[in-house]
């Protein structure tokens, strides 16, 4: 299965993207620059972490318009697996591929940490190995975070079950405490109607080792590829 | 050819030149070189290679005492950083760099750019930055202004190394009056290349043409490089227009395709334009190289409207470059930076003729003869002679000094050194740097006494450390010095590192005051004895001198980048104590040492007495015990003895950890004979506390290096709290309170900052020391 992971100018996660998908998973990978029109015959794409033009307009907003930000938004359409981790998740939710929008953190400042994630949805290609209420740490590392979104929407979206990953404290609750940036509901990754298209704020990818701290991010790599093979 | 002034350049005086900061000596240094009067464009190049920032003209006899050699050294100072191989084809770049002066006038940009110049700096060796760190020195958080800067240098480092995608793993943080009014803001960066890949800022062949890259040039940082060689002053504010504006996402662009550039085998030298901008760049690259060099001012690509050649070749505008390409592959230099979007413009040539060359179109504005512009500059002995004041600081019996009454109970004290903020936790700014981009870094800020970064691919890691106590320097220079290097290096060994070698930040007052020569000459020569004892060369580093104000200089501070090697990352051992009813060691002796302690300064306000002794063989035989005790798999965790002293570091292997603590009964009675402040809170060095589930082992291995080592207690649950048992007196604490003090010290400092973040002027009556 081959991964897509889309390099913008300013991505900083794109390579740790592709070391995931290759050396961990074993699977191949192809960087896809951003002026291309070509996704390599990728079968998932990732939209990685980093500062896509430097984040100067607002986070995402200009990466959106790129020109394989086109053909990333067709392989959604047809059902195609797209993951958008911390900065590519508010491409995704800029691009219009996610419902809502990434403000900056409630305590103005930039956060780098070990945060803990509840799976609140099963029903995405990325985490169908996961159970409802699984806990999982891995790291965030973010200044605009803060997940929100309208009145309605948000009706929307935690009535559909939209709602992937929330921040929880130790023992599993999503408390005030818990919530690292001010999100919305503690809403910490969501998913499309279809499931195919989930984004989060936390770097699963960064979560791969325990030598590292923390494995918990397999589980979500792990779907996606037995989705796929399924 | 010769130079000749431009319309209306100023004619120059006596007061110009004193302006552009050379001595009248200087000066006639310059028109013997000359053989003419020097135009304005010339003085100003001159002002800027022959400062103290370029040139080291008071520093380097000095400098030239520390080793540098070893047989992984594959390039050492003199270059734009330091590389070592680490076995297996790869090698380390590091190399460690002071923005002390722009980020005392604008704390923001002046530590962004700190940190932009160092990775450029790493990068440009042909290595890909893995890791930044950095060292910061402030004066007391009482002050809102400190505050301000605290908040500003640390935002300033987080954005600009999270945009970039280089995490920030580890460093060091104090705080002391002495700073108050000079910070001290050191960036480190350490970058991984393959052997082949390692490329040198040397102008070569012929006939190559000189090409600018990267950013357009502003009139931004004008003279930074001058200004970084005074004193700070009340006027200081006027000069921040001479402090640089940083784009780290042009960095990051900057990065890609720089790496892209050297691997594409198209040039033949890479340097960054940092200090003093254009001009430094060209004179450094042609005199490595021994070739002329000639530049056209008007190619080079501008983003202001009528820049004159002062200007531009002065202009300290960031993220650019200067490469030497090679001849007929000029386009495809250009194609690989407009992939990145970036600028390349032909500037100019290497030339035969041995000349330094600055044209302004078919206007020569400038040419020096020779090649060896930056060190023809003039070299300086200074006086050195001790400052009274210092000597009758070290010769205080400190023991003498009153206990205040709450120090009746020693919890009491140890619940306060706690929350001092040179030891509290510095959680508060580390989670404002993005530590674990790269999937690389296996300890991060506060896991350990240096952080560790895997390399991919291998089995192996590297450990990284800075460190420099500026109170022990201030209190005896060559003590100070030493204990630098033996710190850095022992923080590194209880990670599970064997030290490979350092890079060094000098962060000095004004040399031209005998008092200030004494500290810089014995601390170089006091890490130069620690470098050999423990084999850790000397790779290149920075001089920082000028760090003083009205107020007087700062602690002399050679801040020490020190790189360490672990074969085997299944061997990386944590600081925090990791289970109940282990045994826990120390390693080294305790004294009746309590000189320079951070106990003396923050209970007692006190900086006096003889900062402890530094035995270099006993540190030696330290860190050989304990790699092989790691080694051999009997460590669980191992903490340095450092600010605080024993009851400190062991508090620490209790509380470090936020989620886990653990509690701990330990008996010191074999020392209940030495003054009880100075068991707990003495900063005597070569001590390390480490946890293990074989103490037998640990302790046999000690005596066959003959360290000395004693098992003195055991590892508790958390409800057990820390126990301390000296005689027939039992410290306790609860680890609720010590951990609040710890931990919660920095973020309420800084909370009172909030309401305060204005920019003010400088605290021209701060530094009351």
């Amino acid at each position: 299965m081959k991964f897509g992971i889309v390099s913008f100018p300013g991505s900083n996660c794109d390579d740790d993207a592709v070391f995931a998908a290759t050396e961990t998973l074993g699977q191949p990978a192809a960087k896809l620059w951003h002026k291309s029109h070509d996704l390599e015959g990728s079968d998932v794409i990732i939209l990685p972490g980093g500062f896509s033009y430097g984040d100067y307009l607002r986070a995402g907003a200009i990466a959106r318009f790129s020109p394989i930000m086109r053909e990333v938004a067709a392989h959604a359409q047809r059902g195609g697996p797209v993951i958008g981790i911390c900065n590519g998740f508010q491409i995704a939710c800029e691009a219009g591929l996610l419902p809502g929008a990434l403000m900056r953190n409630a305590g103005l400042q930039f956060l780098s940490m070990p945060v803990t994630i509840r799976v609140e949805n099963t029903a995405t290609r990325w985490t169908s190995l996961c159970q409802e209420g699984q806990r999982l740490t891995m790291p965030i590392a973010h200044g605009e975070g803060r997940y929100t979104v309208d009145a309605a929407t948000l009706e929307r979206v935690e009535g559909e079950g939209l709602v992937v990953f929330r921040y929880v404290d130790a023992a599993g609750e999503a408390t005030e405490a818990a919530n690292p940036n001010g999100s919305l509901d503690n809403i910490a990754g969501v998913r499309n109607a279809a499931g195919n298209v989930v984004g989060l704020m936390p770097h699963p990818e960064r979560a791969l080792d325990q030598l590292l701290g923390s494995a918990d991010g397999r589980v979500i790599f792990e779907s996606v590829l037995a989705a796929v093979h399924a | 050819m010769t130079a000749t002034p431009r319309p209306g350049d100023p004619v120059i005086t006596p007061a110009l030149v004193a302006e552009h900061g050379l001595t009248p000596d200087e000066f006639q240094r310059l028109r013997a070189m000359l053989g003419r009067e020097p135009t304005f464009t010339e003085l100003g190049i001159i002002s800027a290679l022959w400062s103290e920032h370029c040139s080291y003209k008071h520093s380097r006899p000095v400098l030239k005492t520390l080793p540098t050699q070893a047989p992984y050294v594959l390039q050492g100072p003199g270059e734009n950083a330091g590389v070592i191989s680490i076995g297996d084809g790869l090698a380390i770049a590091f190399k460690i760099e002071s923005h002390n002066h722009p980020s005392a006038v604008e704390p923001y940009q002046g530590a962004a750019t700190g940190v932009g110049g160092i990775l450029r700096d790493v990068f440009t060796m042909g290595a890909r930055p893995i890791a930044m760190l950095n060292s910061l020195r402030f004066g007391s958080l009482d002050t809102p202004r400190v505050r301000y800067l605290v908040g500003g240098v640390v935002k300033g480092i987080g954005d600009y190394g999270n945009c970039v995608g280089i995490p920030t793993v580890a460093g060091d943080v104090m705080f002391d009056a002495a700073y108050e009014g000079n910070p001290l803001v050191n960036a480190m960066c350490v970058g991984l290349l393959r052997e082949e890949e390692l490329i040198r800022a040397k102008a070569e062949g012929v006939g190559n043409p000189v090409i600018a890259v990267g950013a357009r040039t502003g009139r931004d940082g004008i003279h930074g490089a001058s200004f970084a060689s005074e004193d700070l002053s009340d006027e200081n504010e006027a000069k921040r227009p001479r402090v640089q504006v940083g784009d780290p996402f042009t960095e990051k662009l900057l990065l890609e395709a720089s790496l892209e550039l050297i691997n594409s085998g198209h040039i033949v030298a890479i340097q960054d334009m940092g200090a003093a901008g254009l001009t430094s760049s060209s004179a450094e690259m042609a005199e490595r190289g021994e070739v002329g060099v000639t530049i056209d001012v008007r190619k080079v690509p501008q983003r202001e409207q009528g820049m004159t050649p002062y200007e531009i070749l002065l202009s300290e505008s960031q993220e650019r470059m200067l490469v030497v390409a090679k001849q007929g592959h000029e386009e495809a230099v250009k194609a690989i930076l407009a992939k990145w979007d970036l600028n390349a413009e032909v500037i100019g040539h290497v030339i035969a003729e041995p000349v330094y060359r600055v044209t302004e179109g078919d206007h020569v504005v400038a040419e020096f003869p020779g090649t060896r512009l930056v060190t023809d500059c003039p070299q300086y002995h200074p006086e050195a002679r001790e400052a009274p004041e210092a000597v009758a600081r070290r010769a205080q019996d400190v023991l003498a000094v009153p206990e205040r009454l709450e120090e009746a109970d020693p919890a009491w004290t140890l619940t306060r050194l706690l929350e001092s903020p040179t030891i509290a936790s510095k959680r508060w700014i580390t989670t404002q740097y993005d530590s674990t981009v790269r999937t690389s870094t296996v300890m991060g800020p506060g896991d350990g006494d240096a952080a560790v970064i895997r390399i991919r691919g291998t089995r192996k890691a590297v450990a990284l450390k800075t460190d420099c106590n500026g109170r022990y320097v201030y209190l005896d220079p060559r003590v100070g010095g030493r204990i630098a290097v033996a710190e850095a290096a022992r923080n590194v060994a209880c990670v599970g590192a064997r030290p490979m070698a350092i890079t060094n930040c000098l962060n000095f007052g004004n040399p031209k005051k005998p008092e200030v020569f004494f500290q810089f000459r014995e601390a170089v020569y006091g890490m130069g004895d620690a470098c050999r004892a423990l084999g850790t060369p000397v790779t290149g580093g920075n001089v920082s001198l000028y760090n003083e104000n009205p107020q007087g200089a700062v602690y002399p501070t050679p801040t020490i980048g020190m790189v360490g090697l672990i074969p085997d990352v299944a061997h990386v051992t944590r600081a925090s104590f990791s289970a109940p009813g282990q045994a826990i060691v120390l390693l080294g002796d305790n004294t009746a040492e309590l000189g320079g302690s951070e106990y003396l300064a923050w209970i007692h306000g006190i900086v006096a007495g003889a900062p402890p002794a530094c035995d270099l063989e006993a540190e030696r035989r330290l860190i050989d015990a304990l790699l092989e005790a790691i080694g051999a798999g009997h460590v669980a965790s191992a903490h340095d003895c450092a600010e605080g002293g024993l009851a400190v570091a062991i508090a620490e292997c209790c509380i470090a950890s936020q989620t886990a603590p653990l509690g701990a009964q330990v008996d010191l009675s074999a020392w209940a004979a030495l003054p009880l402040r100075a068991l707990l809170f003495g900063e005597a060095q070569g001590r390390v506390v480490l946890s293990t589930a074989n103490a037998e082992a640990v302790l046999a291995i000690a005596r066959a290096h003959g360290v000395p080592a004693t098992a003195i207690g055991t590892v508790r649950t958390a409800s057990a709290g820390l126990m301390l048992t000296v005689g027939a007196r039992t410290i306790r604490a609860s680890l609720a309170t010590l951990g609040d003090a710890f931990h919660g010290a920095l973020p309420r400092a800084m909370s009172r900052a909030a309401a305060e973040v204005v920019v003010e002027k400088p605290a021209a009556a701060g530094g009351a020391r």
